[in-house]
């Protein structure tokens, strides 16, 4: 699920920019999908294809809005907003009795019984395959995409936009589709994660998550759709399951990651890598 | 309307410090082209190893400010070294990233020096308030404001009217031609690097010592207000930075009186995002804002 966040933070750093507020479009997708399911009891799929809607509707306004922006403004931009659903959703209190038990998000308490994959008896494993699922369709509709035209046309408004327009293409349109993507893909992974987690509380969706999933996509590389899962699988997969390194793990990974890019600034994954890579699968 | 100056002045006072916060930033950002995202951390774990020597060894606030100033030093040279002079000039990107992978570790190691959340800070050596006509003023807003106010001299100084200012304004410029004109760009940046991090840990001392309580937040929470403050002031710009501080501490205040906790930093996000859309130069420094762009977007 924060695969999918990164993977998001990832399509825009493709193209150039650099947000620091993808978690608030994890977060309204989270929001909104949980509230649809608990509240009104719409079956999930429909709640997976509302909460990413509006997490790629919010996006495109957000897309619009700071259009004008780039680099550190953008960054700072895209923060603020992040914050601002944040702080707003503590203020959010509407709950409604469902079998006498008030159901629905309460505020700094969190938004806790989103119980659909209880009630359909859906057992953890199958959700672990959905979740699977899900991230491969995402995984496979990027490697179309960097393969298509608008994957090419998003690389080179992040190499030179300016050089870009030049070439006769619409960069407006493209940034604006860039955003719609991550935000899209962003809604997906917060959808997913109120699923399984059946707790959410504003907190979560703060600006960490947000530069961590940055962080996953850059030490990954940006050669790949699949250097933001490395990512994911160095920090979590790795790191977490060395026992010893309890308590100070942060440390070793900071200080990892640090070395990782003083060699490759790019990340581990970067655009070289993947055209050796791509050779050396050639000879056989 | 008493309540209304008296919040402008309690938020002026408060907003001293985050200027201090944003010049930090501002000259990190102007000499480099890149933000240290470390900033506030590094801060925040100075502050904790003054507050450790304060509960361990039982020393004086004296101490502990100087602890706080010196491990925030030490510090910023550690940053410096690893996610700066390390990382390749045309990647501002990656030392971004770099920086946040140490906030990481800053706030761990923090966290492992005192595991709990919350320690108190010693306070200043005054308490107290002093009424002049209608209005309170509290004694540890005074001396905020006071050294603040010093420090901001004493960087205006040093950057308009030494040598070393002047060669740090140079490689701000213009790294090349600082260095044709034999100036060492590393170690003016190594130095600013030592410059900042002091008035970083002077700017953190202060808001600890007024709100007399530390936890591994403050990091975070440090480096998004430095990082506010110097964007609704215009990024490049001190003077702007000096006044971004200053008018979020008296947005800060008047929402907190008028509004209630709960708003006080939904108003300032709320503030800077409307400012960014439609004025994304800031209150000063549009004339900065295009060059500090370009350099920002050569990833």
């Amino acid at each position: 699920m924060i695969s999918l966040l990164a993977l998001s933070a990832y399509i825009l750093l493709v193209s150039g920019e650099i947000s620091f507020g993808q978690q608030a479009y994890f977060g309204i997708g989270a929001y909104i999908s949980g509230m649809v399911t608990a509240m009104l009891g719409w079956p999930l799929w429909l709640a997976i294809l509302g909460g990413c809607l509006i997490s790629g509707l919010s996006a495109l306004l957000i897309g619009i809005l700071t259009l004008r922006l780039s680099g550190l403004y953008f960054s700072i931009a895209t923060l603020c907003f992040a914050e601002m659903v944040r702080l707003s959703l503590f203020s959010i209190h509407f709950q409604i009795d469902i079998r006498g038990e008030k159901v629905g998000p309460n505020g700094a308490e969190g938004f806790a019984d989103i119980r659909w994959i209880f009630e359909n008896d859906v057992s953890p494993l199958q959700f672990m395959i959905i979740i699977y699922l899900f991230l491969s369709i995402v995984l496979i509709f990027l490697f179309i995409l960097e393969r298509s035209r608008t994957g090419f046309i998003m690389r080179m408004i992040g190499q030179d936009a300016l050089l870009a327009a030049t070439q006769g293409i619409n960069v407006v349109y493209f940034k604006l589709l860039t955003s719609l993507y991550a935000g899209l893909i962003a809604g997906l992974g917060g959808c997913l994660y109120a699923h399984f987690s059946t707790y959410i509380e504003p907190n979560i969706f703060s600006v960490m998550l947000g530069v961590h999933s940055l962080a996953y996509g850059l030490i990954g590389g940006l050669g790949t759709a699949l250097g933001p899962v490395l990512g994911v699988i160095v920090d979590i997969g790795f790191l977490e399951g060395i026992r010893v390194l309890q308590g100070y793990r942060m440390i070793f990974f900071g200080g990892l990651v640090a070395i990782i890019l003083v060699f490759r600034p790019r990340g581990i994954l970067d655009e070289e890598q993947v055209y050796r890579l791509k050779r050396w699968l050639q000879k056989f | 309307m008493i309540n209304f100056l008296q919040n402008c002045l309690d938020g002026a006072m408060i907003g001293s410090s985050y200027s201090l916060l944003a010049i930090s930033f501002t000259i990190i950002f102007g000499i480099m082209g890149r933000i240290n995202l470390a900033l506030g951390p590094s801060i925040m774990l100075g502050a904790f190893l003054g507050t450790w020597a304060f509960i361990n060894l039982e020393v004086s606030p004296w101490t502990v400010a100087m602890v706080t100033i010196i491990a925030t030093i030490l510090i910023g040279i550690y940053v410096e070294r690893l996610c700066f002079w390390a990382i390749r000039r045309d990647v501002a990107m990656a030392s971004m990233v770099s920086s946040f992978a140490i906030w990481m570790q800053l706030e761990e190691i923090a966290l492992n020096l005192l595991p709990e959340r919350t320690y108190p800070f010693p306070k200043l050596f005054v308490s107290g308030t002093i009424e002049i006509g209608p209005f309170f003023l509290r004694y540890e807003h005074l001396v905020t404001f006071g050294i603040a106010m010093l420090s901001m001299l004493g960087l205006a100084f040093l950057l308009y009217r030494s040598r070393f200012g002047l060669a740090l304004r140079a490689v701000s410029e213009s790294r090349k031609t600082a260095a044709y004109m034999g100036i060492d760009p590393n170690k003016i940046i190594f130095w600013t690097f030592i410059l900042v991090s002091f008035f970083g840990g002077i700017a953190g001392y202060l808001l600890l010592a007024t709100d007399q309580q530390i936890t591994p937040n403050f990091g975070l929470w440090a480096t998004l207000k430095g990082l506010i403050a110097m964007m609704l002031g215009g990024m490049g710009s001190l003077v702007g930075a000096v006044i971004g501080g200053v008018v979020i501490g008296i947005i800060e205040a008047q929402t907190q009186w008028y509004l209630g906790n709960a708003y006080r930093d939904l108003s300032v996000y709320v503030v800077l995002f409307v400012m960014l859309i439609f004025h994304p130069g800031g209150l000063l420094g549009n004339q900065f804002a295009h060059k500090a762009d370009i350099k920002f977007k050569r990833v």
